[in-house]
């Protein structure tokens, strides 16, 4: 079942060209893989699908609705959740406390003026929080994690809504290899389980490779291949905007 | 025809003047972010030391020039003396903390002027060339005033060629736009700061001596300097040169038709216009976003409920208030139902500042507002006090609910600016609406009921009202409104992709907010059984501000406490000392220093490495 839909989506900054004429599918429970050099239009795609840029044209339907130009709030309450490539967390708050105002949105439950907010899901949170492995940490302020964590607790948060769409942008930088394969793998077995599409940005081929169904590659805003593992390695043109020399692990 | 004329180039002149100031205000925030509230102050300054030097001098036009340029040298060097001594330790605080900090000199360079040149407004005697005229289509024009006209663009040129022309200026814009990029290259950014400092300081004393022979140097151009300056830099857009020219041009040339054609008019012009730019160019005329401000980390702690031990000893604050009116004098109870009431004000602005991330300058709109709506209940509608004391809350809620919307928009320095021009809006209605508010004369007779009449009752009915008021206050900040509302102000990126709706949020939280302020604005009038414009004053508004920064803006403790100390170090020193300005603002400067935190904030967190040491 196709979860994401987006046809021809273009931005343009000035008179840079970010995103070009990109078009693509991702289905429930797909891994779907959008890499590509720095500066390439990845998260100007995201920005794109989660309502924090209008395309200049195309459109973008989920689960067969036309989101092109919504909010990012309303996008979020029709089930998308997003992590940031710069992390963005509510920095007074303890990680738990992140969690659960999301909850709180997701539940609707934000225009309360008396019962104290951490009689909220507070379970609800630790059971998200679990699922990231970020369990130990949840009465830790938000404001000095690590950035791995902060990564971690990004994922948390954009679960809380239950999400049939998880756009992750870059989340495992800053963590170690084994952090990283772990914290992928964890995406894996949700979109499996719970049939949510993924679609995720990622500088390490090892990390891609091994969890993606599907690959896009993207440069210079347009997309240049499309296909799973094998065939990337073997694309040619990916090899000489993309991979260069030929490595197929590191990034930037 | 030559009317039209004249008035146009009046209004120039002004223009001039409003720019000097303003440009020094305007290229100081550009570089160094910091909101220099002290900058009419270096303006004032500018105007008596411009006396000293020019009363000395011989009356030519070389001498004057020359003695209007010594005065500026001499406030560059206060610039420097400030900045060295206070802001460069303050750089990387948070940015209300900074203003906090500049007001305390505000306070202190008033007691110093006072003592320094004495309280009566010094004019210079004016040679014969300054007080010629030039005919101009059949009226007159005062040479002077024609020679005023042609300096803003001499300055704005001067400057525009020192910015473009000079290494110097290169890096002063290369700082302005990114400030680590300076750092990375070696500059050595202290000296551009005081120096950039030291320029706009000058600039403001030569504005303050050119001023003197129009007018005079006195006491209160401090504050007036500084709020003209501070919405020609606001509309014109923070950091923007041209843009403080611009709008000095249009905010000086409104005013010269506007007192002709609305004379009424005049006292909230600049502030309408004001209201409308920011409303229609939430970042000024010729102003672009700022880019995320410093210091955000500071404001960013961890919040807490209160511990055990700090609820104590609210519990034992109480009982200590409920028990006082039996041990202490009618006057000192008079105090602590004012320190109340200020309590109570002061939450209600904690409430938009610190989970709300929206600053107020214009916080006793509200508490005005709430005021006057129970001095008309009682003495226009006839109503009951306990009436009287509904009808404030929901009159200030309805007027927040109306600008609010405006309000929320903006952010930073221009919301907070926002927030002033309503108020000032609200003020002049009050102001000039004499045959309804009885103008400066205020309302009078606005007592308690009967049985609140005797000191004692009406005490603890304050007590009641304020205390059950702050904890409903903090209830609704710790319940999921009020996570949500700081949500919106730690990452407004992150709360919008959560769905949370920071517009209705932080226009809820002003309602809220309007509504507490108005409720001890009610009960202010009633304390004091009248009601005054000055209830709406720029003042008052200060005040608040200055008692939530003094108290910490991370939890409600903060505002009580500020509030408390501040009322109460206020008539304290107003009983023991004349020069209370100079000791207020001295503790304030170095309270900023001392507890960057605020008193609470800065205690509560060392009490919590005590403890864990
Ligand atoms: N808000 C913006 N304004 C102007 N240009 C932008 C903006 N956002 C992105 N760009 C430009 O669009 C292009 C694509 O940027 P984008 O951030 O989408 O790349 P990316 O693939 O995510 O890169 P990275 O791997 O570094 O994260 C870049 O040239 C960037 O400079
Ligand atoms: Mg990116």
């Amino acid at each position: 079942m196709t979860i994401l839909n987006v046809a021809g989506i273009s931005k343009s900054f000035g008179g840079v060209r970010a995103v070009a004429d990109v078009s693509f599918s991702v289905a429930a429970g797909e891994m779907l893989a959008l890499i590509g050099p720095n500066g390439a239009g990845k998260s100007t795609c995201f920005n794109m699908l989660n309502g924090q840029t209008a395309p200049d044209s195309g459109r973008v339907t989920l689960q067969g609705r036309d989101i092109t130009g919504l909010s990012p709030r309303r996008i979020w309450r029709l089930g998308v959740g997003r992590t940031f490539q710069i992390t963005a967390t509510f920095a007074s708050m303890t990680v738990r406390e992140n969690v659960q105002v999301a909850l709180l949105a997701h539940h609707r439950r934000v225009w309360r003026f008396l019962r104290p907010a951490f009689a909220w899901f507070g379970a609800e949170a630790d059971g998200l929080l679990a699922q990231v492995g970020m369990a130990e940490q949840a009465s830790r302020a938000a404001g000095v994690l690590a950035y791995g964590d902060l990564k971690r607790l990004e994922l948390a948060i954009a679960l809380a809504n239950a999400p049939a769409l998880l756009l992750m942008d870059e989340p495992t930088a800053g963590m170690a290899p084994s952090e990283r394969v772990a914290l992928m793998r964890l995406a894996r077995d949700l979109a499996s389980q719970r049939g949510i599409a993924v679609l995720f940005t990622e500088h390490d081929m090892d990390v891609v490779f091994g969890v993606a169904d599907r690959i896009l590659v993207l440069n210079r805003g347009e997309l240049i291949a499309e296909g799973d593992g094998p065939a990337i390695r073997s694309d040619a043109r990916v090899r000489a905007v993309y991979l260069g020399s030929g490595a197929t692990s590191g990034g930037h | 025809m030559g009317f039209v004329l004249v008035q146009f180039l009046t209004g120039l002149a002004s223009a001039s003047s409003l720019f000097l100031v303003a440009a020094g205000l305007t290229v100081i925030f550009g570089v160094t972010r910091v909101v220099n509230f002290a900058h009419g102050s270096l303006y004032m300054l500018g105007a008596y030391l411009g006396w000293t030097i020019l009363s000395r001098l011989p009356g030519g036009p070389a001498w004057f020039a020359g003695g209007v340029v010594l005065a500026g040298l001499g406030i560059a060097a206060v610039g420097v003396l400030i900045e060295v001594l206070l802001l460069q330790r303050i750089y990387k605080a948070p940015e209300l903390l900074q203003l906090l900090a500049t007001f305390g000199v505000v306070l202190v360079v008033q007691d110093l002027v006072l003592k320094l040149w004495g309280p009566n407004d010094l004019t210079l005697s004016r040679p014969p060339w300054m007080r010629s005229f030039v005919q101009i289509a059949g009226e007159r024009m005062p040479f002077y005033d024609l020679l005023m006209i042609g300096i803003g663009p001499l300055v704005l040129l001067a400057l525009w060629l020192l910015f473009t022309r000079t290494r110097w200026g290169t890096l002063v814009r290369a700082a302005t736009q990114d400030r680590e990029m300076v750092a990375a290259l070696g500059v050595d950014q202290r000296l551009l700061f005081t120096t950039v400092f030291a320029l706009g300081a000058g600039l403001a004393g030569i504005g303050g001596a050119l001023a003197l022979p129009d007018g005079s140097a006195n006491g209160q151009m401090d504050l007036t300097a500084i709020t003209d300056a501070f919405v020609v830099v606001v509309v014109g857009g923070l950091g923007s040169l041209p843009g403080a020219y611009l709008a000095s041009l249009l905010i000086a040339l409104l005013q010269a038709f506007g007192i002709v054609l609305l004379p009424k008019i005049t006292l909230v012009l600049v502030f309408v216009v004001m209201a409308v730019v920011l409303v229609v160019r939430p970042n000024g005329l010729l102003g672009r976003k700022l880019t995320l401000a410093r210091g955000e980390a500071n404001t960013l702690a961890l919040v807490r409920p209160a511990e055990p031990a700090l609820r104590w000893l609210g519990v034992a604050a109480l009982l200590l208030a409920v028990w006082a009116p039996w041990f202490v004098g009618p006057f000192a109870l008079s105090v602590m139902t004012e320190m109340l009431v200020a309590m109570l004000f002061a939450a209600s602005l904690h409430v938009m500042m610190g989970p709300g991330g929206m600053p107020s300058f214009g916080h006793a709109a509200w508490f005005g507002l709430g005021a006057y709506g129970a001095a008309f209940a009682v003495k226009g509608l006839a109503l009951s006090m306990p009436a009287a004391l509904v009808v404030a809350p929901f009159g200030a809620a309805l007027a927040a609910l109306v600008f609010g919307g405006f309000v929320v928009r903006l952010s930073g320095v221009y919301l907070a600016m926002l927030t002033l021009a309503f108020a000032q809006i609200v003020w002049a209605v009050m102001f000039q609406a004499v045959s309804v508010t009885g103008g400066d004369n205020g309302i009078l007779g606005v007592w308690p009921a009967g049985w609140a009449s005797n000191p004692r009752v009406f005490y603890w009915l304050t007590l009641a009202i304020c205390v059950a008021c702050v904890l409903v206050l903090r209830r609704a900040l710790y319940a999921p409104f009020g996570y949500a509302l700081r949500a919106t102000r730690d990452s407004a990126l992150r709360a919008e992709a959560i769905g949370l709706n920071a517009g209705s949020l932080r226009l809820v939280a002003l309602v809220i907010a309007g509504a507490a302020a108005g409720l001890a604005g009610g009960l202010a009038a009633f304390s004091k059984g009248s009601v005054f414009p000055t209830y709406i004053s720029i003042d008052r508004s200060v005040d608040a501000l200055v008692m939530v920064l003094l108290g910490g803006v991370q939890s409600m403790a903060g505002p009580v406490v500020g509030a408390l100390a501040y009322t109460g170090l206020f008539d304290m020193l107003l009983m023991v000392t004349d020069l209370w300005r100079l000791v207020l603002g001295l503790s304030i400067i170095a309270l900023v220093l001392v507890f960057p935190q605020g008193i609470a904030g800065t205690t509560y967190r060392l009490w919590l490495r005590g403890r864990e040491a």
